[in-house]
């Protein structure tokens, strides 16, 4: 009977709690989203609230006049996260699956040139000189999409983990005695057998290309190649630059800019890729979490 | 027996495909990770942007000099205070979610939390800037308009004024990372053996003892393992948190430069060159002494963890 009521309670306090959090999770989201659709002088009199005084959806309508810039950068950040993934995701694979083959010569060897960039990096000076001087990577898009994040020691350990657990030496065996090449045997069996760790891999990829916003920091400083985080950071410095897009259409570049609310339109429109897909790939986001912390 | 097979197979196995394969991952991780590495020969360079990277004089250490009389004790102090903060309290929280997590025992409410406590970690830094600029500005802000009328006080100016700012910080990372931390802490609590815990219920220990008794003294590999690691990264700062959540603010300097924030300052904005790269040079070599000697402390308490 004790015992009954006391893990009860213990329950009943563990959900309020939580609830507790969630909300505070929660909360400082959902004041941006109510920003949004706050009317401008409402804002500027009242300040950001949960409770506005006048709603308006002003700040979306100059969102969708300004439709050029938002759609391009958007096109920007789709192009760099899609391309930046795929790529990732094959060279990191194939750079895996050799360290996973025991009877590989060199693997041990390869396992600690991939380790050793865990361990050590030259800072990001060297590197920008590298990229800027030499790649003459500057104001291009493969400034977002090449430096640091295509091939991450993190990634290939997960994967060749993967591998090492999951594919067994028979298989691979066999095929060989059949006479595959390395090459077939990658891509018919390997590949096949990597459907999870390539969809933890790809979200973490994904993710990471869509909220960067470094590469664009460093390396970006034309408009046009904006990505939507680097969009926000102008923005964010000066809300002006979003009429700089539509001096072309006639009458749009003299509408009142609402400043302060339409600052919060743009971020909730940069989060809300993120939030209308986070529901369907939770799950192997928190696998990948789990497998990536135990050995990484 | 297993050796035998495995000597027989070197035979079909060769080198040459496998590495055909691995090139591309081999190629980019070279110039990535291990060019810049050479690099580091910038931080003893008086670099100038006429001479260009190999043209420029060489003047020793006196980049080193400059940043140590100059600035090298404020970023230190902070990134590694900083760190401290995140990881004792970090942890603290992340093990008190997971341990309330675990005790809901009905998967929906545990993945409806989950979810909302996850849904801060999956926005970037600039999102995280815009939101606290919500919360902070002086003239619109929600604290000050809201907050501050509600319960008296006087408005603040928060982007200049750098008293409460370590403690701004230390709540934004919290609220981004205690829903992800607390996640391998789940892990590891829904591996423990459920029999101890039936066991101790039949001798009538109370849910809060089998917490205090079970589950914390059965995390502390987990905790000790984290822990290590996060000290190994104590010289590296979240570059995101420390500029745009302050808005890169020169007023809040003294209590948000990290070495992070201070090498692009170097970089970008003051292009020091030899300066950014001297102070990147310190944090790198610095840095991975912390990291191997790190491992070898988690290597001695339990090797199956440690990194190599």
């Amino acid at each position: 009977m004790f015992k009954q009521t006391d893990e009860k309670r213990f329950r009943i306090f563990s959900t309020v709690f939580l609830c507790l959090l969630t909300i505070i999770a929660l909360l400082p989201i959902i004041l941006i989203v109510i920003a949004s659709f706050t009317d401008e002088k409402s804002l500027l009199s009242y300040g950001y609230s949960y409770f506005p005084k006048a709603w308006s959806f002003n700040a979306y309508i100059y969102l969708i006049n300004q439709s050029k810039l938002i759609l391009r950068a958007y096109g920007v950040t789709v192009f760099v996260t899609a391309v930046g993934t795929v790529t990732s995701v094959l060279v990191t694979t194939m750079l895996a699956y050799p360290m996973s083959r025991k009877n590989f010569k060199y693997r041990n060897l390869l396992s600690f040139f991939v380790f050793f960039t865990m361990l050590f990096n030259g800072g990001i000076v060297s590197s920008y000189m590298m990229w800027t001087n030499i790649f003459k990577i500057k104001n291009t898009i493969w400034a977002l999409i090449i430096p640091n994040y295509l091939v991450t020691g993190f990634n290939v350990f997960l994967v060749r983990n993967y591998y090492s657990n999951n594919v067994p030496d028979a298989i691979i065996e066999s095929a060989q005695i059949d006479g595959a090449t390395e090459m077939r045997i990658f891509w018919k069996i390997i590949i096949p057998l990597s459907v999870p760790t390539i969809a933890t891999i790809s979200l973490f990829t994904a993710l990471c290309y869509w909220n960067d916003w470094l590469n664009g920091l460093y390396y970006i400083t034309k408009s046009e190649l904006f990505g939507i985080q680097n969009l926000l950071i102008k923005i964010m410095n000066n809300v002006q630059f979003l009429k700089s897009g539509s001096s072309n259409y006639l009458g749009v570049g003299n509408m009142n800019l609402p400043g302060t609310s339409v600052r919060m339109a743009m971020a909730v429109i940069g989060i809300l890729p993120i939030v209308i897909i986070y529901p369907f790939v939770q799950k192997y986001f928190i696998k990948g979490v789990i497998v990536g912390a135990v050995k990484g | 027996m297993k050796k035998v097979v495995s000597k027989k197979n070197r035979g079909l196995t060769k080198s040459g495909p496998l590495l055909l394969i691995a090139l591309p991952g081999i190629v980019y991780l070279i110039i990535n990770n291990y060019i810049p590495m050479f690099g580091v020969f910038l931080a003893f360079k008086d670099y100038s942007y006429v001479k260009g990277i190999f043209g420029s004089d060489w003047n020793g250490f006196d980049n080193f000099k400059y940043l140590f009389r100059q600035d090298a004790l404020l970023i230190v102090r902070n990134t590694i205070l900083y760190n401290l903060a995140f990881i004792v309290i970090g942890t603290v929280c992340a093990i008190l979610v997971a341990i309330l997590m675990c005790e809901l025992g009905e998967r929906f409410r545990v993945k409806i939390f989950q979810s909302s406590l996850l849904l801060p970690n999956l926005l970037s830094w600039v999102v995280i800037g815009f939101i606290g600029y919500a919360f902070l500005n002086a003239d619109t802000g929600f604290i000050n308009k809201t907050i501050i009328r509600l319960f008296g006080g006087n408005e603040v100016a928060w982007y200049t004024t750098p008293k409460p700012w370590p403690f701004i910080l230390l709540l934004v990372y919290l609220w981004k990372n205690v829903g992800y931390s607390s996640i391998i802490y789940m892990a590891s609590i829904a591996g423990i053996d459920k029999s101890i815990f039936e066991a101790a219920k039949i001798d009538g220990a109370k849910k809060i003892e089998q917490i205090r008794y079970i589950t914390i003294p059965m995390l502390k590999p987990t905790v000790v393992i984290l822990t290590l690691m996060a000290v190994g990264r104590i010289f590296y700062s979240d570059f995101g948190l420390f500029y745009q959540v302050p808005m890169n603010s020169g007023a809040l300097y003294d209590v948000t430069q990290t070495i992070d924030t201070y090498v692009y300052h170097g970089l970008m904005e003051l292009k020091d060159i030899g300066m950014a790269a001297a102070a990147a040079l310190y944090q790198s070599v610095v840095g991975f002494v912390l990291v191997v000697t790190a491992n070898a402390v988690v290597r001695k308490i339990d090797r199956e963890n440690a990194l190599f």
